[in-house]
């Protein structure tokens, strides 16, 4: 089944009021950010868009795809399931060494041809310290747990909806993390609190008090702004990484943040 | 009438769930009874009794509380006809992996939290087994993956189950399994009998013996290599 729209039907905040942002239509290929204070339930809009929420959720919000209500198929059989999910959660539960763990879920999801090395050095690439397929999930470190949920949403879990809750408090390069993830023709959600990631969407949704308060449509002066700080973040990640290393900082090049700064 | 009866391990969100479902039935003017079952002590009885329903708190103390509910089941309908309930509702203390409390003809309902770890639907055994419906409880503390992996477990251990999703701090899942119980079909009948049988067991522990040595202990025992045997007369 293709997806061309999904449509958030409005529900209600967390003092009961209806949502003040009416039903948002979100097409094919469309990248939107969502913000707004902590506990201002962005969470809680994605997990509603996780589990195609039919009012039964705390928001009573009502998930369409392509329009229509999705099928009771669509929103439970793993293999049917259109929607991949990177949450917050920073840890496994699950008492199994890696591999093990990747295989059991592509078989949820029907996918026995995929390749668990390839799924585990996709991993390796956003984290420090390599992840083996044979380490048992429960002693991995916050950073590894992330780049395997990472690589699992990217590959395994491969998906038209994905949606993505803060990616960049994860001690992993958030960047490449953020390129595997999207892939072209998706429809992708990003829940953040990082202005690099929030510009650089299309739209952003405003969340207060449980509820969708406005949106916004990134403009060009936005863009152009995202591009720099994208600039600034590298630099200050290329210091998170010799820092990590174990290496002394000898000079930052403040005459080129500062070139970058005078843009904004 | 409908019996529908919760089971699952302590702390998976039985009363939660319940509470949330019951909220809901009450606003479809459902009135049902609820009976609840624990060894000790109970405080859930007040909850319920928060929203208006009428319920009866039964501890089974020195008796193994899925035993108790079993041997009180007369008393517990009884109860309920008394409420004019059309619809009783009763939540086990829910202990033992090697007991279901589900009777023939009830709705069998097993709570299960999904933190517990994919190897946890082949452990706790029969009363996931035979459940109608498996309600997976705290799925928003792990990732997707996981919660993928979690859920087929469970159609490995039950395929013919229903699975509902539940939050017990949100509520989510509490209209499905609302929905579910209003629809069934099952009646409770004059005879029920046990959906799996308990443990074939007069167990020394049961009349009280406390000493551990293998010496001290009659009925049917049986040993770590898997030997089985009747000690006794």
């Amino acid at each position: 089944m293709e997806i061309h729209q999904i449509t958030i039907q409005a529900g209600i905040d967390k003092l009961g009021n209806t949502e003040r942002l009416p039903d948002l239509r979100i097409n094919k290929g469309e990248i939107y950010g969502i913000v707004g204070p902590t506990g201002s339930g962005k969470s809680q809009l994605i997990a509603d868009i996780e589990q195609l929420a039919q009012g039964d959720t705390a928001s009573k919000r009502r998930i369409l795809i392509n329009g229509a209500i999705p099928s009771h198929e669509l929103r439970s059989d793993p293999r049917k399931k259109m929607v991949a999910q990177l949450s917050q959660n920073m840890n496994f539960f699950a008492d199994m060494p890696v591999a093990d763990f990747l295989k059991l879920h592509a078989k949820c999801r029907g996918k026995s041809k995929v390749d668990i090395k390839q799924v585990i050095s996709i991993a390796n690439t956003l984290t420090g310290e390599p992840i083996n397929a044979s380490d048992n999930l429960t002693i991995l470190s916050g950073g590894q747990t992330r780049a395997l949920m990472v690589a699992d949403v990217a590959i395994i879990s491969e998906s038209p909806i994905v949606l993505i809750d803060e990616i960049e408090n994860a001690g992993i390069k958030k960047h490449e993390a953020l390129q595997l993830l999207s892939g072209e023709g998706k429809i992708i959600l990003v829940v953040t609190h990082d202005p690099v990631l929030a510009l650089s969407a299309q739209k952003r949704i405003i969340m207060r008090n449980g509820g969708m308060r406005d949106i916004i449509e990134s403009t060009y002066r936005e863009k152009q702004i995202s591009l720099q700080l994208n600039d600034i973040d590298r630099c200050i990640l290329a210091l998170r990484e010799d820092v990590r290393a174990g290496r002394k900082i000898e000079e930052v090049n403040f005459e080129a943040l500062r070139h970058e700064l005078s843009f904004l | 009438m409908k019996f529908i009866i919760v089971a699952g391990t302590p702390g998976a969100g039985k009363t939660a769930v319940l509470i949330h479902t019951l909220k809901i039935l009450l606003q479809q003017n459902v009135k049902p009874s609820v009976v609840k079952i624990d060894c000790l002590y109970s405080d859930d009885p007040k909850r319920f009794a928060k929203l208006g329903v009428p319920v009866q708190l039964g501890l089974s103390m020195d008796m193994c509380p899925d035993h108790f509910s079993i041997y009180n089941t007369d008393a517990i309908l009884e109860f309920a006809r008394a409420q004019n309930s059309e619809f009783l509702i009763m939540e086990t203390a829910g202990l033992c992996h090697r007991c279901a409390p589900y009777t023939t003809n009830s709705l069998g309902v097993c709570v299960i939290d999904a933190t517990s770890g994919p190897n946890n639907p082949m452990k706790v055994g029969p009363f996931l087994s035979c459940a109608d419906i498996v309600v997976i409880t705290k799925g928003d503390m792990i990732s997707q993956a996981e919660r993928e992996i979690f859920r087929e477990c469970i159609l490995e251990t039950n395929q013919n189950c229903s699975i509902i999703e539940a939050n017990g701090l949100s509520g989510q899942g509490a209209s499905e399994l609302a929905l579910q119980i209003r629809s069934t079909k099952k009646r409770v009948s004059e005879n029920e009998s046990l959906r799996h049988n308990a443990p074939f067991a007069v167990c020394t522990l049961c009349a009280g013996e406390k000493r551990v040595g293998a010496e001290h202990h009659r009925g049917l025992l049986r040993k770590m290599n898997g030997m089985q045997e009747y000690v006794g007369e």
